[in-house]
């Protein structure tokens, strides 16, 4: 398991997606991105914790350890973990101020694969970033 | 392959729809999501074009020229849908947006007028949310209660439990002619016997049934029949309710303004005539014309041999996901019509569906509004194939090929 946010950053997922020529390969790599994602527990899996608004099931925690915001997130589908993990490397143990700061839509733009997912799909993950952001207001 | 395709000539027919000419992600497009909405043939997009090119006007009120042209071809797809249906009478022909509109019409103006504290409306488990919750909604005004009739493993309606379910409590029986999710096809003539029997009503949704056969609502016996026009090839805004006169005549209007009134005052108001009364508003008057038009290109259409190849595709799609490891499909009744459901071992429906996008071929994933059965099932969704008679076995082979390359993502 690797580290959202430390040992994969949005750099680094910039720079890998960057490499591949076919969707095959960039899907492939975002399929592998969701496998470096923890499993969330059984007992997270709630109601609660479901994020509203995306086709497949997404479930989100968060907990503040030093001034900083740690997520856990995970889904049933498997290339929604793997865009999961492109949020949390962008998002995961950064401090609220800079989790509201982050540029995702450039980002997203630069990862040129937004625009392939369904819009369904799309705004699952939008709703996701929605969340965090919710979350960073209400931590800052 | 089944020789009975040779009666049929979907190359030619493909020709009649332009869509399936279309390329999507560098692919030529399969489209497999029939059962969410059909493709429109030219002759149904150029009824269109050509009543707002020609025809415009609203509809039984102007005293000019193409007012009456329009109210005379908007009545005169009544008529095409009453012939369609066989209805005794155009008056029974009522324009709804849709099936849904068709059955929240019904559950409201007759479910409230007639249901009453401890009465119980009958759904089937595998029934698509349009059919459930206006019923909550109808039971939760009344006092009434919304039950459903169990389905099995294969996706097979309980007669048995039907049987015990019934009584005089229930009032309405509200089934699915063919289930969205699932592709079976429910024995709707035996339902409506026995639920008459016991004095219930019943309604049929024939939004999935429409396009593979005909259907006759006087030697079915049903008492109100729904179904939308984009399902039948039409365009999407415009559907049908069919109910017995007695009934209809009985039950209040829904919706109130123009059109439905015959005089307003504030003494008191009077209602249109049937089915009039039903429809306030400007209705969907090129809606209607065009889903005019498609009923013509099927009544030109040998819908015997039309619905023979689409079962021969149906058949073939299935030999063909037996035969592949870890394929499993949902849905397996004896009587199934047009829906290939399945889920595909270590992958997610939606992964699935997104891969199969990629490669050009256009399936539903997810619960496919019918949320219950799938949680009877224990599952997240499937993937649905739903084929049209426009479809090929070629196509059937693109969804294999494609499907063998999306397990290699996992």
């Amino acid at each position: 398991m690797s580290q959202f946010g430390t040992d994969i950053t949005p750099d680094d997922i910039i720079e890998t997606l960057g490499f591949f020529d076919t969707w095959e390969d960039r899907y492939k790599y975002i399929i592998d991105l969701g496998k470096e994602l923890e499993p969330l527990p059984e007992e997270h899996r709630t109601e609660a914790n479901l994020v509203r608004g995306c086709q497949s099931q997404v479930w989100l925690v968060h907990e503040q350890r030093d001034g900083r915001l740690f997520f856990h997130a995970d889904s049933d589908a498997f290339i929604v973990r793997g865009l999961l993990g492109v949020v949390l490397a962008a998002y995961n143990g950064k401090p609220a101020r800079e989790v509201l700061d982050f540029d995702i839509e450039g980002y997203f733009d630069q990862l040129n694969l937004i625009k392939h997912l369904s819009p369904t799909r799309g705004n699952g993950l939008r709703a996701m970033v929605q969340r965090i952001q919710t979350i960073a207001q209400s931590e800052a | 392959m089944n020789k009975r395709v040779n009666l049929f000539d979907v190359e030619r027919v493909r020709e009649d729809f332009p869509i399936l000419r279309e390329t999507v992600n560098g692919h030529p497009l399969v489209y497999l999501d029939n059962a969410a909405t059909t493709q429109k043939p030219q002759a149904v997009i150029d009824a269109i074009v050509h009543y707002y090119s020609h025809d415009n006007s609203n509809v039984h009120r102007g005293a000019h020229t193409l007012a009456a042209r329009a109210t005379e071809k908007f009545e005169g797809a009544r008529t095409k849908v009453a012939e369609f249906l066989n209805a005794p009478s155009t008056q029974q022909i009522l324009w709804t947006r849709g099936t849904t509109e068709g059955v929240n019409l019904v559950a409201s103006s007759w479910g409230r007028s007639n249901l009453k504290a401890g009465d119980r409306v009958l759904v089937s488990a595998m029934e698509h949310h349009s059919n459930i919750v206006p019923w909550q909604m109808a039971a939760a005004a009344t006092g009434a209660s919304v039950e459903a009739i169990p389905v099995d493993e294969t996706g097979t309606l309980d007669m048995t439990a039907l049987n015990i379910l019934l009584d005089e409590r229930v009032k309405m029986v509200s089934l699915g002619h063919v289930s969205n999710a699932l592709g079976t096809v429910n024995p709707i003539e035996d339902v409506i016997a026995l639920a008459h029997k016991f004095g219930a009503r019943v309604l049929i949704d024939g939004a999935q049934a429409v396009s593979h056969w005909p259907v006759d609502v006087q030697a079915l016996g049903c008492d109100f029949y729904v179904f939308s026009a984009h399902k039948l090839f039409g365009p999407t805004g415009i559907g049908v309710l069919y109910g017995k006169r007695e009934l209809l005549e009985a039950m209040p209007p829904w919706q109130g303004g123009g059109e439905m009134i015959e005089r307003v005052s504030f003494e008191g108001t009077t209602y249109n005539q049937l089915p009039y009364k039903f429809e306030a508003g400007t209705p969907d008057i090129a809606g209607a014309i065009a889903l005019g038009a498609a009923i013509d290109y099927l009544n030109q259409m040998d819908r015997t041999a039309a619905a023979a190849h689409e079962q021969a595709v149906l058949e073939y799609a299935q030999e063909q996901a037996s035969a592949e490891q870890g394929i499993r499909l949902v849905g397996t009744a004896t009587q199934k019509v047009s829906v290939m459901s399945f889920l595909v071992e270590g992958t997610h429906p939606n992964d699935l569906g997104f891969l199969l996008d990629q490669q050009g071929v256009a399936v539903r994933t997810g619960h496919h509004c019918a949320q219950p059965i799938m949680e009877q099932y224990c599952i997240p969704g499937t993937v649905r194939a739903s084929f049209s008679f426009y479809n090929t076995m070629a196509e059937v082979d693109r969804l294999f090929a494609a499907l063998r390359k999306a397990r290699e993502f996992f």
